[in-house]
């Protein structure tokens, strides 16, 4: 079992005390809510894509550490970044965090988000890294709102066909 | 503070089974609890966690296993096992034997009038379940209405809704003041001609609120309306009197008074059990079939089809009888003061909450960290070895009233220590630290 201490790092708590990218964009050209009804976690994601580029992301909503700390570097991380570049690290990030990718060894584009690689020997800690990625795929794919428990789980389907 | 004796049914029953129905056990103890002495039973909690020794406080969900239940497993299965009221063979003999001996344990461990009252159900959630659709789908209809209150577990609400649903009738619900205490005056104001049922829990799992079921159902039952209890956080805290209280049903789980999973009891009247129909249909719970006609068997057998968790059964009766052995009115009383102990720490501790602070309350504690999401908590605390529940506790109108998505909740067993308590206390500065 890993040492979920090493989860709470500082970079982690940094980002759940001082989220980056809160609040929410003007005349947002995508817009998503998430929601983990098991734990209550909730967030709103907010985003202008222009010529297929997220060009601003902000969020607002309620949740724990993790998921916050994750939606905010998430933020940080896919702001700027073409829609193919955002759709490939939402796939890496879900996978990580599901231990399908084994970062350590595996080409990825992660970078400083393998902080969150702990999540995946916490089974029922993994839903809240994932739900700010989760809706962000919703959002990119204008899906208004998404569940971690919704039957059609925008994570189930292919990513990066919209 | 929390004067729990006021807050007890009496158990009046004279006849002595209380607390020496199987013997001088291990933890027979003539004064207080030995705690140590009743730990040894339980293997369980020799356990480490993360490297720690484990500290189990997540008894409301689920309690755990001393050893002579688990010997009686064991023995059953290595000795006893076969099916139960068919085979005229003698391994079909001992097993019904002893499954019916269970039943019979767990009637003297409520005190109910009758062994025939007691069905085995799958847990509290199949048994008010079998009350929906045994009593409410016969006898509530259209425009009737079913009281129930904002405390609820799920399982007490759910069913009464797909009932409400399906023939149109109506759900009032009691409310809770700041503390967690029902409003009962505005219980009586719920009545009216048209009030059908009643639905109440005992003790609130996720406040710990000991509930005034007895002047409830006397109430409801001067407007001949019927009540049922659930029991479930009641039954492993509290000595409980199902004749004293009077109500006519009773429900609560094997595996939270450390029994097995996948067993439970439905205490019902007799007379009211009689008039029900069946839940499911099968095997044993019929005396005669044709395409023709069906006949159903007496009670409780006309609720218990298809083969029951037979093992189960008779590991129910080895937990009831080891707390019995150990005593119902001591076991409540070294609660409370875990409880007390707890509640002082946690109150003296600058950004925390406590979310239930009734009166009368059983060992449940639940509670808020300023800043800190109650699933970061229990994560953390789990790194300490501190097995807590974290989340709605599915009583999801009780975080709706509290405005809380969730709440950390650590609940007591009596096998619990003080020390442990200095762990959780330990373990809640960590979390505030890690978070400051």
């Amino acid at each position: 079992m890993a040492d979920s201490k090493a989860l709470y790092q500082e970079v982690i708590l940094d980002h759940n005390k001082k989220p980056r990218n809160y609040g929410a964009v003007e005349a947002p050209t995508h817009r998503a809510e998430g929601h983990n009804p098991l734990c209550g976690d909730h967030l709103t994601l907010t985003l202008k894509v222009e010529a297929d580029k997220l060009d601003t992301i902000a969020f607002t909503g309620e949740s724990c550490a993790i998921c916050k700390a994750s939606a905010s570097m998430m933020t940080a991380a896919v702001k700027g970044k073409a829609r193919e570049e955002a759709e490939t690290l939402i796939q890496e990030f879900r996978d990580m965090a599901t231990g399908a990718l084994d970062y350590a060894h595996q080409p990825h584009h992660l970078g400083r988000l393998t902080v969150f690689a702990g999540v995946r020997d916490l089974p029922t800690r993994v839903k809240c890294a994932i739900l700010p990625w989760h809706t962000l795929h919703a959002a990119l794919n204008s899906v208004a709102s998404t569940s971690t428990e919704a039957e059609d789980d925008p994570m189930h389907a292919p990513i990066g066909d919209a | 503070m929390n004067d729990i004796a006021k807050a007890l049914t009496p158990n009046p029953s004279p006849d002595g089974q209380r607390g020496t129905s199987s013997g001088s056990g291990p933890a027979a103890t003539s004064g207080k609890l030995n705690v140590e002495r009743i730990r040894a039973d339980f293997p369980i909690l020799k356990s480490k966690v993360a490297g720690k020794p484990l500290v189990y406080l997540d008894n409301a969900a689920s309690s755990q296993m001393p050893q002579p239940v688990i010997d009686r497993l064991v023995r059953y299965q290595i000795s006893e096992h076969a099916n139960i009221h068919r085979g005229v063979h003698h391994l079909s003999e001992v097993a019904t034997g002893a499954y019916e001996e269970a039943r019979r344990k767990l009637q003297r461990f409520i005190n109910a009038r009758e062994e025939r009252e007691m069905i085995f159900t799958s847990g509290t959630t199949d048994a008010i379940n079998l009350v929906m659709h045994g009593y409410g789908r016969k006898f509530i209809g259209k425009d009737d209405e079913i009281i129930l209150t904002t405390l609820e577990h799920h399982s007490n609400i759910v069913p009464w809704q797909m009932l409400a649903e399906e023939k149109g009738a109506k759900i009032r619900v009691v409310p809770i003041n700041d503390a967690g205490e029902l409003f009962i005056d505005d219980y009586a104001k719920l009545f009216n001609e048209r009030t059908k049922f009643v639905g109440v829990m005992h003790v609130s799992n996720a406040l710990g609120t000991i509930n005034p079921v007895k002047h409830m159902i006397d109430f409801a039952h001067a407007r001949g309306v019927p009540v049922l209890v659930d029991g479930a956080q009641a039954a492993p805290h509290l000595p409980v009197d199902v004749q004293a209280l009077d109500c006519d049903f009773y429900a609560f789980s094997g595996h939270k008074l450390c029994g097995p999973t996948g067993i439970g009891i439905l205490y019902g009247k007799a007379a009211i059990l009689e008039r029900m129909q069946p839940f499911k249909g099968g095997g044993d719970m019929i005396l005669s079939v044709t395409f023709e006609k069906t006949t159903y068997n007496t009670i409780p057998h006309k609720f218990e089809a298809g083969t029951p968790p037979i093992a189960a059964a008779i590991g129910l009766g080895a937990a009831v009888d080891y707390l019995s052995t150990v005593g119902m009115d001591k076991i409540a009383a070294h609660e409370i003061d875990l409880l007390n102990y707890a509640t002082e720490q946690v109150n003296a501790m600058p950004g925390l909450r406590i979310i239930g602070t009734a009166e009368k309350k059983a060992a449940v504690l639940s509670f808020a960290i300023a800043g800190v999401h109650p699933h970061d908590v229990g994560t953390l605390l789990n790194q300490d070895g501190i097995a807590i529940r974290t989340g709605h506790h599915c009583a999801q109108p009780v975080m709706q009233r509290f405005k809380v998505p969730a709440t950390s909740r650590a609940s007591f067993a009596f096998y619990n220590t003080m020390a442990e308590v200095d762990a959780l206390v330990a373990g809640i500065r960590n979390v505030q630290k890690v978070f400051a």
